[in-house]
């Protein structure tokens, strides 16, 4: 469960610290995969972990690689525990749980970019600002990405280019990250000549 | 209540043109010479270039705080078909509506002052009085009262003026742009960059943030003061009069890169300038950006002789890093091979006017 290193990256390109525990008054955890060992270390760093745990919610999936951490963070005993079986399945539960916070609510995500960009995109639609939002990168950097084209979303990405899973399209995959779309930017490799597409690289894992 | 366009009145001025399919887009001898060439020396680097928009030449772009032209209405027909097609092209985040109303009460001040001829606008409080005679408009409505208008007045008064415009917010020290009308950008995606604060929208520039122009063009629009807008250029490279060149579209025209020869390319490349404008927005404090995009066929630019020799040299030196964000990198050698034989080495002025 090691931390991800990132190549160095653009402006637009999230950038990624450890959770660390902030006094709250209630404590959202949205993890999912490798995700969920950063919210081990968050507990592990708190000074009461226990205080914490009380007023503690953790909504977690599994991550894209199948990681699936479960019943370590169901074993941390919170408040509340939830698993969702995908991240997709987990917002409405998100959103409505985002009904019921106010100020004093401290926001932890933890795990791959998807995640943390959906989670985030749900709690910002509520007026909270992303600067109240603490993230963390752990896992896979499969990428969410977003064709530009036809504006449907493809999951999961691992190569570049790749098809885009609504219109077909070969995409390549632009550093550019839309934090209110949570993705990527896809652009059509081969608008100039068409059909000539370079071999897929893994670029994501 | 629709916005109907109802254009035919001043067709000795306004043209009748279009900017794709048969493409027949092309500028009059007068809009060649006031063409906004934007090279003042002989090479190109990024720069943050910004200078006060303040009235210029009599008969240059510079003239009024908007340029009104002579594809004027050909370029709103062009505006509504993009809109029709891709709606997404214009947005406004709930929070922007007052710049919205900020803008529309600048251009409708703007127009009505610097061309009386064309458009007109009277008060009487908040009931006001819009005619638009150029696209055959004539309307009646309550500022600051979304539901007298038949779209947001963002929308209602940038379907009313050439150029892009986008609006943005200012907090926690950055610019957000959170509200735009973007159908003739080269190459960039409201829908994609909408929400985004100033570091994030320009994250794909190549070589400005190593030299720290964004960090620099940010501090200094904070400071922008409401009644001191400030103007500067950009450019690009676009094959045929296409106005929107935009990413959702890519497909459509990338292919017509390939398309140039040396007999056709004086007729169908275009230098593409954008005369971007900014002004600090009273009520909401938000800034508004204006971009305008002139086009420009190589074969028109090289009429005048300073203007084809420093495009050939700005050509053919340009960083290829530059060149490849622009677009343009597969062509050059046919641009630089062209351009050549309008330029016979002789010294140019300094500066961008064309000394005719």
């Amino acid at each position: 469960m090691t931390k991800t290193a990132f190549p160095p990256s653009i402006k637009s390109r999230p950038v990624y610290a450890d959770l660390v525990a902030r006094p709250g008054t209630y404590h959202l955890v949205i993890a999912d995969g490798e995700g969920a060992g950063a919210v081990v270390d968050l507990l592990a760093g708190a000074a009461e972990p226990a205080v914490m745990l009380a007023v503690m919610h953790v909504v977690y999936a599994p991550g894209p690689n199948g990681t699936d951490e479960a019943a370590v963070l169901q074993a941390l005993g919170a408040a509340q525990f939830y698993r969702a079986p995908t991240i997709a399945a987990m917002l409405p539960r998100i959103a409505r749980v985002l009904l019921d916070a106010h100020m004093g609510t401290q926001f932890y995500l933890a795990g791959t970019e998807g995640l943390i960009g959906q989670a985030e995109r749900e709690i910002m639609a509520t007026g909270f600002p992303h600067t109240a939002i603490q993230k963390e990168h752990r896992g896979s950097t499969v990428r969410r990405v977003q064709c530009v084209h036809c504006k449907g979303i493809t999951e999961s990405v691992r190569t570049d280019p790749f098809a885009c899973s609504h219109c077909g399209l070969n995409l390549f995959v632009r550093d550019h990250y839309s934090r209110r779309i949570a993705a990527f930017q896809g652009v059509n490799i081969d608008a100039e000549d068409p059909g000539l597409v370079p071999a897929a690289v893994e670029r994501f894992k | 209540m629709a916005l109907d366009i109802k254009p035919g009145a001043f067709a000795d001025f306004f043209k009748d043109e279009t900017f794709r399919d048969d493409f027949t887009f092309k500028n009059s001898p007068a809009a060649i010479r006031r063409f906004p060439f934007p090279f003042d020396r002989d090479d190109y680097m990024y720069s943050v270039n910004m200078e006060p928009h303040t009235p210029g030449k009599p008969g240059s772009v510079f003239e009024n705080t908007f340029d009104v032209d002579e594809h004027y209405v050909a370029e709103m027909i062009d505006r509504a078909k993009v809109l029709a097609e891709d709606p997404l092209r214009c947005q406004s985040l709930p929070h922007m509506t007052l710049a919205g109303w900020d803008l529309l009460e600048l251009i409708m001040e703007s127009n009505a002052r610097d061309y009386p001829q064309w458009f007109s606008l009277s008060k009487s409080g908040n009931q006001w009085h819009w005619i638009n005679r150029p696209l055959g408009i004539d309307h009646r409505f309550t500022f600051l009262d979304e539901s007298t208008l038949p779209y947001g007045p963002m929308e209602y008064i940038s379907r009313q003026m050439q150029g892009d415009f986008s609006l943005q917010d200012e907090r926690e020290g950055s610019l957000w742009m959170d509200a735009g009308m973007v159908t003739t950008q080269a190459d960039w995606s409201l829908d994609f960059d909408v929400g985004m604060n100033f570091m994030e929208w320009h994250a794909p520039v190549p070589l400005a943030h190593e030299k720290h122009v964004f960090d620099r063009a940010l501090k200094f629009l904070l400071k922008l003061q409401h009644g001191s807008p400030v103007r500067r250029f950009n450019w690009t490279m676009t094959v045929n009069p296409l106005l929107d060149t935009s990413p959702e579209n890519y497909p459509k025209w990338g292919p017509t890169k390939t398309s140039l020869t040396q007999e056709n390319l004086g007729h169908k490349q275009h230098l593409r300038v954008e005369l971007q404008a900014l002004f600090r927005l009273p009520r909401s404090n938000a800034i508004a950006f204006s971009i305008r995009a002139y086009l420009g066929k190589f074969e028109e630019l090289v009429t005048v002789p300073k203007w084809g020799r420093r495009l050939h040299r700005v050509v053919r030196d340009i960083h290829p890093d530059i060149a490849a964000y622009k677009g343009f990198l597969r062509n050059r050698h046919m641009m630089v091979e062209w351009l050549a034989q309008h330029d016979d080495g002789a010294p140019t002025t300094p500066g961008f006017w064309p000394d005719l």
